[in-house]
């Protein structure tokens, strides 16, 4: 028999260690399967490809477009931020259901808002293994660079990010109700907010009712912010303001939702049964 | 005095209409290993659950070590430890992954050393660089109990542990409780309908039935009651009674 271990700590609250132990084991994840890495790539790639040549065609026949080369492909990769970012927390959270292991999870130490913030860290890996060589990629073959955008584009990742994480956390709280069966939800979900989020054209475009639902999207704001920077050369601090704003109450609300819901699951003992 | 490791007092678990656990009430003093006895569907999962605080009751009180689990479930859980068949630890990581990641959340320090020595005691070493799904259920069933020990816990939470094991392996795992619990002095409480296992581990037995304890005491002290030879007899007396089941006139 092997002796009693030693515990680094047991009744502190916030544990970096379980929260650092929580990203390992996606990592380890990442790692054993290669086509799960290779798939974080390949979307961001495959649409940056497909958005690159549509927008060297209308390069040369849409005076929008060229008065902006590359605005296309900056609002491709930074949709991607926010579709990645949702993916990234949705994605480890179904983790945890396939393989039937949230009840050994939370009968550990480990919090519930240790394991948001584990599942909001992995998602910010997946988005940068994902979106960073999708933009390096695109230099070489349009000869553009997202990062001409200079600092305003860390604003905007970071905007897109926390909307993605917002929106992760909502979907995880219906997976928590519903299980598997709202897995599609985690693929399809953010496509629903596309159309509002005028990703490709002013919000202006859209009819009336939907710009009243697009400027309470958090994307619309940096959408716009975007393209004032690539047509005007500004920085829109009102669009930055309202999208931070906005991004505070999606992450606050989905958090609180999540956390419901996760009580939920504790009531009606779904946590030991959640699985395929 | 010292409380005994778990009280539970009055619990109660409604799913809808439906009355899972009713009002059950017990207590396990430290060192003792005991076994909720039961059918399936007699509610022995469902009070485990609310005892490891992964459901929460519809009514009643749980202390685990003195605590109240439903306030101060996390001063708890890192003495506690839990396994299952029925859940899985994730099978695309190896085992040193898995045992990695939960003796981190259970904060320990010297991990490797802990892994190396828990699964050479378990048998599991040479496993240890396999990915867990690949193993076969016996090996499965050792590595889960490599993780429910990472933190040598003083309470351990059993759901059925021999469940889906040939005899060798079960009686492997079996003998490797026992020394454990001897070892360690720990608390073990397992949920089984395997009678072999329970006379063989447990100084206390608490029968189920319907979602109530319809019956306790050592199995000795049951077999005697009913006037049967083994704990099995005891078990299908009560599992086979009617709908107004009553231990005293079933031990008559």
């Amino acid at each position: 028999m092997s002796a009693a271990p030693d515990v680094l700590s047991s009744r502190a609250g916030f544990s970096p260690s379980r929260l650092g132990a929580m990203v390992l084991r996606y990592l380890y994840l990442l790692r054993s399967s290669w086509p799960r890495a290779l798939e974080l790539l390949y979307w961001p790639a495959i649409q940056m490809v497909l958005w690159g040549f549509t927008s060297q065609f209308l390069m040369t026949n849409s005076s929008y477009v060229s008065r902006a080369g590359g605005v296309l492909l900056a609002a491709v990769m930074l949709w991607d931020v926010m579709f990645r970012g949702q993916l990234g927390v949705s994605i480890s959270f179904l983790e945890e259901l396939w393989s039937r292991n949230l009840g050994h999870l939370f009968v550990s130490p480990l919090r519930p808002y240790e394991w948001v913030l584990s599942l909001l860290t992995m998602s910010l890996v997946r988005v940068m293994i994902g979106v960073v060589p999708a933009a390096l990629l695109a230099i070489p073959l349009y000869h553009y660079s997202i990062f001409t955008l200079g600092l305003p584009l860390i604003a905007f990742f970071v905007l897109l990010l926390v909307m993605g994480w917002g929106l992760g956390l909502v979907i995880g709280a219906l997976l928590l109700r519903h299980g598997l069966g709202a897995e599609s939800l985690a693929w399809l979900a953010v496509f629903l907010l596309a159309p509002a989020s005028a990703v490709y054209y002013p919000v202006s475009v859209l009819p009336v009712w939907l710009q009243y639902v697009a400027w309470t999207l958090p994307a619309a704001h940096v959408f716009e912010g975007m393209r004032a920077v690539m047509f005007e050369g500004r920085f829109p601090l009102d669009h930055f303001l309202a999208a931070a704003a906005l991004d505070a109450v999606y992450l606050v609300v989905g958090t609180a939702i999540f956390l419901i819901a996760f009580r939920q699951a504790r009531e009606r003992g779904a946590l030991l049964q959640m699985g395929e | 005095m010292s409380h005994p490791v778990i009280e539970v007092a009055a619990v109660t678990k409604r799913f809808g209409e439906t009355l899972a656990v009713d009002a059950v009430g017990f207590a396990v003093p430290r060192g003792v290993t005991a076994a909720l006895l039961g059918g399936n569907g007699a509610g022995k999962t469902t009070t485990l659950s609310m005892l490891l605080g992964l459901l929460l009751p519809t009514a009643g009180h749980i202390r685990i070590f003195g605590e109240d689990m439903l306030r101060h479930r996390y001063r708890v859980l890192p003495r506690m430890n839990f396994s299952s068949p029925y859940v899985d630890l994730p099978h695309r990581l190896t085992v040193r992954e898995n045992l990695t990641v939960y003796g981190r959340l259970y904060g320990l320090a010297h991990l490797a050393a802990r892994i190396e020595s828990l699964t050479r005691d378990l048998q599991i070493a040479e496993f240890l660089d396999r990915q867990t799904g690949k193993l076969s259920a016996g090996q499965k069933t050792r590595v889960a109990l490599a993780k429910a020990l990472i933190n040598e816990p003083e309470l351990l939470l059993l759901d059925e542990p021999t469940a889906s094991l040939d005899p060798d392996t079960g009686d492997w795992v079996r003998g490797y409780l026992e020394t454990y619990q001897r070892r360690s002095g720990a608390t073990i409480l397992l949920a089984s309908h395997n009678m072999n296992e329970v006379e063989r581990l447990c100084s206390e037995v608490m029968m189920m039935r319907k979602g109530r304890i319809v019956d306790r005491g050592s199995p000795r002290e049951l077999i005697d009651r009913y006037g049967r030879d083994t704990l099995e007899q005891v078990f299908l007396d009560i599992a086979r009674a009617g709908e107004r089941f009553d231990p005293r006139e079933a031990a008559q």
